[in-house]
């Protein structure tokens, strides 16, 4: 009835070619925009910012990251946990190598750095495929982590091989440390996922987008039909590894700001955002944040309803919560085996169809 | 983002109910790799107070309120339990877990919460100028160090001059503890010492004790924690290397560890900065109160063991620091930063320990704003497996103060440059 194209007239390719073209999808998609910029900062307090909004917007951008790379570009990897070490490690050493630079910029770089190394272990997938490629990828995670355990000059030669991360500003408003505010921290999490994920929606809506996916989708015939293998796959390797780099910086400085590589980094970490996108959807940016959130806020929502409404036990609680999130991930994906952005993407067929399906 | 609000919802947050209580989280670990070390420990932390409230109705007239979460051992669920219960008017933390208490150590100070990390987390926060808000009293790693070493002096007339020392370690902030000292000594006493890491959860150390049956170590030490633990000493026990000299640090020293590997454990040594058994009047009180009553933690199985002990001690500790933070500002019903004070003002006597109950349980020290360390006994617990019971065979000694202390300087110092610490006791 009010959800549909009829009415919503373009005179323009531009507007024909938008990202939504229907109206209440465009002002819905204003209105989150506005609550997340304009009203959220001002309601939430350190709980609600450092135990799901935090996680949630990095988690996030990680899972746009890998989407490029498996959802759009189909090369499996399981390197993310790595992946995302190298950007906070990157990130660790440019903030107290050059402390006078701002970390927006260190942020930016430790991506940078993450998309040379992404694109180093991505030159096997030239060769390799499948499952071949996710186990080379595998020995990226591994060897990764082995390696900020291993060399001191990655933690600055620290006793305990941690790494902390320094107090920092921006626009003299501290972003980084104990003493940075709820807000802050939210929005500088925010900025970098709004215009990340913008990115990642246009790559993936132009010609390197459609190089990718036809990669995906049977790269011989791509090759005939021209498609350069080498470049969609090194790009897709490199713009994954951008986005998963900055995820990882974020990760380090802005929410923990003391991370242990083995602890945090680990291939649970891999395993952890490559589910968000099997349960969010492949190859949707829209599916990446469903499985982000689906991820990160429902073992916080079980917890506070198990052990904080109802008083169970805590270890109860937490072995539930594997048994409940294990049941609703097997029946989402009987139940839709292409993920939440499907489940969203069906709705809004019948939406358009609604009062009258026939 | 729709979906992300929905949840958001109905998410229903604990409100905190207006009551006057000592508020004490308790950040334990029943569930994933760490739990068999998590349990006891959380059982024993929550019993004293549950104890306390039963028999004293509380501390100064004032009931606790033990508020568990669980980390899992795990940071960011850490995070999450920190700030779901510091709103609370938590009055002190202890996370039991190297990674959760780095985080919480600049957390903790910028919330004028105090933290107790006893015998784990940050060393050198031993120095209280630096570290306001930690604690790590009455030992810590590099005291453990050092106590084993002292302790193989003494074994061996005083003399470890080309003998061969490997460290079987956890390869994360944990286990790298102790390196540091380790090599200072060796360079004081003329060991020579051999650095084995092994990766988390410790599974698979087949390379490592094959190393250590190539070079034939006089002694081997371990920093190990859950898993790792009762592999490394079905390991020794399959190279049959000697059990007496290999010795634990105290977190590889609990009845689990051990029992696995059956009578071929027999002799195994391990650290310890309490006493172990349940042969106190304590424990009677405990029985009474707590377990008879139906209101063990947990499944009240775990009374006396090594781990529980200690979650017993790290409670005492911090109901002595409330009552005396209660006898400081004159009122009962504390505040974090008062507890602050009061853990700074700590001071445990035998005759105090005694008054409690629990003679003998821990050695004796006071605490200062310069030293939130104590004095840094350390004794060592040997492991009858014929009996199944773990018994104290030297007692608590003073160890390396010199090698130490300048070690703690050096990297407090580190740390207050890299944050612009200002001097905390001047």
């Amino acid at each position: 009835m009010f959800y549909r194209e009829a009415g919503d007239f373009k005179t323009t390719y531009k507007d024909d070619n938008q990202t939504f073209p229907i109206k209440f999808d465009r002002y819905r998609y204003y209105a989150v925009m506005f609550a997340a910029f304009a009203v959220i900062p001002f309601l939430i307090n350190d709980y609600w910012v450092n135990a799901i909004f935090l996680p949630f917007l990095i988690y996030a951008i990680a899972a746009i990251g890998l989407n490029i790379l498996v959802g759009y570009c189909g090369q499996v990897s399981l390197g993310t946990g790595g992946f995302m070490a190298v950007g906070a490690y990157a990130c660790y050493k440019l903030m107290t190598g050059f402390p006078e630079i701002n970390l927006f910029f260190h942020i930016i770089i430790s991506g940078g750095i993450t998309a040379f190394v992404c694109v180093l272990f991505g030159l096997p997938s030239l060769r390799i495929k499948g499952f071949y490629l996710a186990v080379a990828t595998l020995a990226a995670q591994f060897f990764l982590v082995w390696l900020f355990n291993r060399v001191p000059w990655f933690y600055n030669y620290s006793a305990s091989g941690q790494i902390n991360s320094p107090e920092r500003s921006l626009f003299d408003i501290t972003i980084t440390g104990p003493n940075a505010d709820a807000w802050a921290k939210y929005l500088f999490c925010l900025v970098f996922l709004t215009v990340l994920a913008l990115i990642a929606r246009n790559l993936t809506r132009g010609t390197i987008g459609r190089t990718w996916m036809a990669i995906r989708d049977m790269d011989i015939a791509a090759e005939i039909i021209g498609v350069n293998p080498l470049k969609a796959k090194i790009s897709a390797f490199a713009v994954s590894g951008f986005f998963v780099g900055v995820s990882g910086a974020l990760f380090f400085s802005v929410y923990l700001g003391a991370v242990e590589v083995g602890e945090v980094f680990g291939i649970n970490k891999s395993f952890l955002v490559l589910f968000m996108i099997i349960i969010g959807g492949l190859g949707s940016i829209f599916g990446s944040f469903a499985g982000a959130a689906f991820l990160v806020l429902l073992p916080v929502l079980l917890k506070n309803v198990l052990v904080g409404g109802l008083g169970w036990p805590t270890d109860l609680a937490a072995h539930l919560e594997f048994l409940i999130i294990g049941a609703l991930i097997v029946i989402f994906l009987i139940a839709e085996p292409h993920g939440l952005a499907q489940l969203w993407r069906v709705a809004k067929e019948k939406l358009r169809l609604w009062p009258f399906p026939h | 983002m729709k979906k992300l609000a929905t949840l958001a919802v109905g998410a229903v947050m604990a409100a905190s109910p207006v009551l006057a209580d000592l508020v004490i989280p308790s950040l334990s670990y029943r569930t994933g790799p760490y739990a068999a070390g998590g349990i006891p420990f959380a059982d024993g932390y929550e019993d004293y107070f549950t104890l306390l409230n039963e028999r004293d109705g509380g501390i100064g007239g004032v009931p606790v309120r033990v508020i568990e979460c669980e980390t899992g051992y795990n940071t960011e669920k850490g995070v999450e339990c920190y700030e779901s219960t510091k709103g609370e008017g938590a009055l002190v933390y202890q996370p039991l877990s190297t990674g959760i208490t780095y985080q919480l150590i600049p957390k903790t100070t910028a919330d004028d919460i105090p933290m107790h990390t006893m015998g784990y987390g940050r060393t050198s926060a031993a120095n209280g100028d630096v570290f306001s808000h930690t604690f790590n009293y009455p030992g810590n790693y590099w005291n453990g160090a050092s106590g084993a070493i002292n302790y193989l002096l003494a074994e061996n007339g005083g003399d470890l001059s080309g003998k061969k020392i490997a460290l079987v370690y956890h390869n994360s902030a944990y286990g790298k503890e102790p390196i540091r000292t380790l090599e200072e000594l060796s360079s004081k006493h003329g060991y020579e010492l051999s650095l084995l890491p092994v990766d988390h959860p410790g599974q698979e150390q087949k390379s490592q004790w094959l190393q250590i049956r190539r070079d034939r170590p006089d002694f081997v030490l371990m920093w190990g924690w859950g898993v790792m633990n009762q592999v490394a000493i079905q390991e020794a026990a399959n190279i049959r290397f000697p059990m007496e000299n290999f010795i634990g640090i105290w977190w590889s020293g609990a009845e689990h560890d051990v029992l696995p590997a059956g009578d071929k454990s027999n002799g195994y040594k391990a650290l310890a900065f309490h006493n172990v058994g349940r042969d106190f009047p304590v424990f009677d009180d405990i029985n009474k109160y707590v377990v008879d009553a139906g209101k063990a933690a947990g499944a009240g199985d775990q009374v006396g063991n090594v781990l529980y002990n200690r979650g017993l001690y790290a409670a005492m500790l911090a109901a002595e620091a409330i009552k005396t933070a209660q006898g400081i500002h004159g009122v009962a019903d504390i505040t974090p930063g008062m507890m602050r004070d009061g853990m700074e003002a700590l001071s445990i006597t035998e005759e105090k320990m005694a008054s409690l109950g629990m003679p003998n349980f821990g050695p004796s020290f006071d605490v200062s704003c310069e030293n939130h360390g104590g004095e840094g006994l350390v004794g060592v617990a040997q492991w009858d497996a014929g009996s199944k019971t773990w018994s104290l065979i030297s007692d608590f000694a003073a160890t390396d103060g010199e090698v130490i202390g300048a070690l703690v300087e050096a990297d407090s110092s580190a740390y207050a440059a890299e944050n612009n610490i200002a001097s905390n006791c001047s």
